[in-house]
């Protein structure tokens, strides 16, 4: 398993369309996802998992991450956050 | 007489019979079923009816409205695959051997509770988009298809909330105006009336009771005023604004052929900005007489792959057959600050509108910058094609990108596909640094459009998002009139057209100035482009 976190920058926070974004990203990943933010968990892929956590501007989210291409993996959830998020 | 008041969402008048839309849908029955494998497969059908229809309305939302807008049905399609949410529909099936109906409609309500006792109000708001997809797996259940499109005929469509999808079916030649309990200016049904020009109020809430179905009344969409059962003086009072309204587009219509000339006989060509190629139509309606920015990025935007050579090509190709013998200038991509595009993954920057993006980015990723290009040469052998470069600050860069173009032409020359012998290819001036060196600019571009937008923003420094900058953002402030004098004058000392392509090339109280620095185009927005040649034949 590895690890990368990072801080929500958007002021807007993980709202409906970056949470979307997220789920469209993780979903060309092989690995499982997980997302630990406000001490819930969530599933990367599902869009109602990732929006119930409610996160918001400067929350942190911890991406656990679990698979045979973790660590390309890895890359892609970070260049995503940088971007999006 | 009743008068009512909301929040002004969309200007303009309005007179017609309430149409009272009930959203709260029908409740449907508990029904005991024995076949739960038979319900299980209803359910799966109806999932993969209603994920087909929001995909239709995502491709019709986005001719109608931007790409960052139509993404909610996107939302809309993973909420209807999302497993915990299919899992919460079948366990009810399985375990209380209900119908499919039934599930949708309890396992719709949880999810929805769940947004609804969320502590961010923008979170609770998302708690209608369960309760919008809910509906709409019920009505597949049903068979039920068209039922969102509501009653017909011409008619004020109201509502307690308008889920964005009812509002993009709606047919928006018979509705008169939007009024509804909830809602905010920037919710969904609220950008697409201000796209569509459909007077809307909203948030009226417990005073939307005081509205009775099939009631006569008068919306006045500026002033977020709602009028029921108006008594005759103020009937006759709307009707002759609204008349008056109508007059003057009229008028404005004899306008859609004739060229704009001055009283003291200049001519200035009105252009239109566009930004997808199906609004080349709306250019067209309104007598613009060119494309004077085709903004490119949008191909670019909302997706999360790269627009191949081929769909740019088909994109360009799309609006130069449009337009015909009238030119059509395509700016570049102008990707960055705030237009994202997230196949690019750029990172997040401290100062976005000073960073990475537009001819910065061409110039840095020359594989992306060759593939329009390629795409835009093969494109201009259908039509009167223009290439223009955004965010220019120097010759250098010019010059790099011309560089660019010429080595893309000698390409597709070896390999014998056709493109325009003659492409003028000019930039934009959009930062202080282009409209100070335009002498020099001037002599290696074919022609100059000043955007303002942009060239405000830089010249006061005053960021253009920023609500408490936005005293000092002021496109007639004199330093922004100065550089578009001075080029102006570059322009015409080298003998080239100069045009404005900004916001402000629409402002009545710059028409004058515009004339008198002889400015050659002025492109605008398709709607303001009737409303500017009026203006411009009575300055």
């Amino acid at each position: 398993m590895v690890q990368y976190s990072r801080i929500i920058a958007d002021p807007e926070g993980l709202h409906a369309r970056p949470a979307g974004l997220l789920v469209q990203c993780a979903r060309e990943c092989t690995s499982d996802i997980r997302i630990e933010a406000n001490g819930r968990t969530a599933d990367a892929k599902r869009i109602f998992s990732i929006m119930s956590l409610c996160a918001k501007h400067n929350d942190e989210l911890k991406f656990l991450i679990t698979g045979g291409r973790e660590k390309e993996d890895r890359e892609k959830i970070k260049k995503f956050c940088e971007a999006n998020l | 007489m009743k008068e009512v008041h909301g929040i002004a969402v969309s200007g303009g008048v309005a007179v017609g019979r309430l149409s009272r839309m009930e959203s709260g849908g029908e409740k449907v029955e508990k029904k005991r079923i024995g076949d739960a494998a038979g319900e299980l497969s209803r359910l799966d059908a109806a999932r993969k009816e209603t994920v087909r229809q929001l995909q239709e309305i995502y491709r019709e939302s986005l001719k109608k409205i931007s790409a960052k807008d139509s993404m909610i049905f996107q939302i809309h399609i993973m909420m209807v695959q999302d497993e915990d949410f299919t899992e919460a529909m079948r366990s009810r099936i399985r375990t209380e051997k209900v119908c499919a109906e039934y599930a949708v409609q309890e396992a719709g309500r949880e999810f929805s509770e769940r947004f609804a006792k969320m502590d961010d109000e923008y979170m609770r708001g998302r708690a209608q988009d369960v309760v919008d997809i809910s509906r709409r797996l019920i009505r597949a259940l049903q068979h039920k298809e068209s039922a969102d499109r509501g009653p017909s005929g011409p008619r004020v469509v109201a509502a307690d909330e308008l889920a964005p999808s009812e509002t993009v079916q709606m047919d928006k030649s018979e509705v008169r105006a939007f009024v509804t309990r909830g809602g905010s200016r920037t919710a969904h049904a609220a950008i697409l009336a201000r796209t569509l020009g459909i007077p809307a109020v909203m948030g009226l809430g417990s005073a939307f009771d005081a509205l009775a179905d099939g009631a006569e009344v008068i919306v006045d969409g500026s002033a977020g005023l709602v009028i029921a059962d108006p008594d005759e003086e103020t009937v006759t009072a709307y009707r002759t604004k609204q008349r008056a309204e109508r007059e003057h587009q009229k008028k404005l219509r004899t306008l859609v052929n004739a060229p704009a000339v001055s009283r003291a006989g200049v001519r200035v060509r009105v252009y239109a900005n566009i930004a997808h190629p199906d609004d080349a139509d709306a250019a067209l309606a309104n007598g613009a007489e060119g494309i004077g920015l085709f903004r490119s990025e949008f191909l670019y935007m909302g997706r999360d792959s790269l627009p191949t050579e081929e769909e740019q090509f088909q994109a360009y190709k799309k609006v130069l057959e449009k337009m015909g013998e009238r030119p059509v200038v395509v700016r570049t991509f102008d990707i960055g600050a705030d237009k994202e595009v997230p196949s690019l993954h750029l990172p997040k920057e401290a100062n976005p509108a000073l960073g990475y993006r537009a001819i910065r980015i061409c110039l840095d990723r020359k594989d992306l910058f060759r593939t329009q290009l390629r795409a835009l040469l093969r494109a201009s052998a259908f039509g009167n094609l223009q290439i223009m470069f955004p965010m220019i600050v120097s010759a250098e860069e010019v010059k790099a990108a011309k560089e660019i173009l010429g080595d893309v032409k000698a390409g597709l020359a070896a390999e014998r596909i056709a493109f325009a012998p003659k492409i003028r290819t000019g930039i934009m001036v959009e930062t202080p640094a282009a409209a100070v060196l335009s002498g020099a600019l001037a002599e290696i571009a074919d022609f100059f459009s000043i955007g303002t937008n942009d060239l405000t923003q830089y010249t006061l420094a005053a960021d253009r998002t920023n609500a408490s900058v936005s005293g000092l953002y002021d496109p007639r402030s004199p330093a922004v009139l100065k550089l578009i004098e001075w080029t102006a004058k570059s322009a015409h000392q080298a003998g080239i057209p100069v045009g404005i392509c900004g916001e402000s090339a629409a402002d009545p109280r710059l028409t004058a100035f515009y004339l008198r620095n002889r400015i050659d185009e002025l492109s605008v927005a398709p709607s303001s482009v009737l409303a500017l040649k009026e203006k411009i034949t009575q300055s």
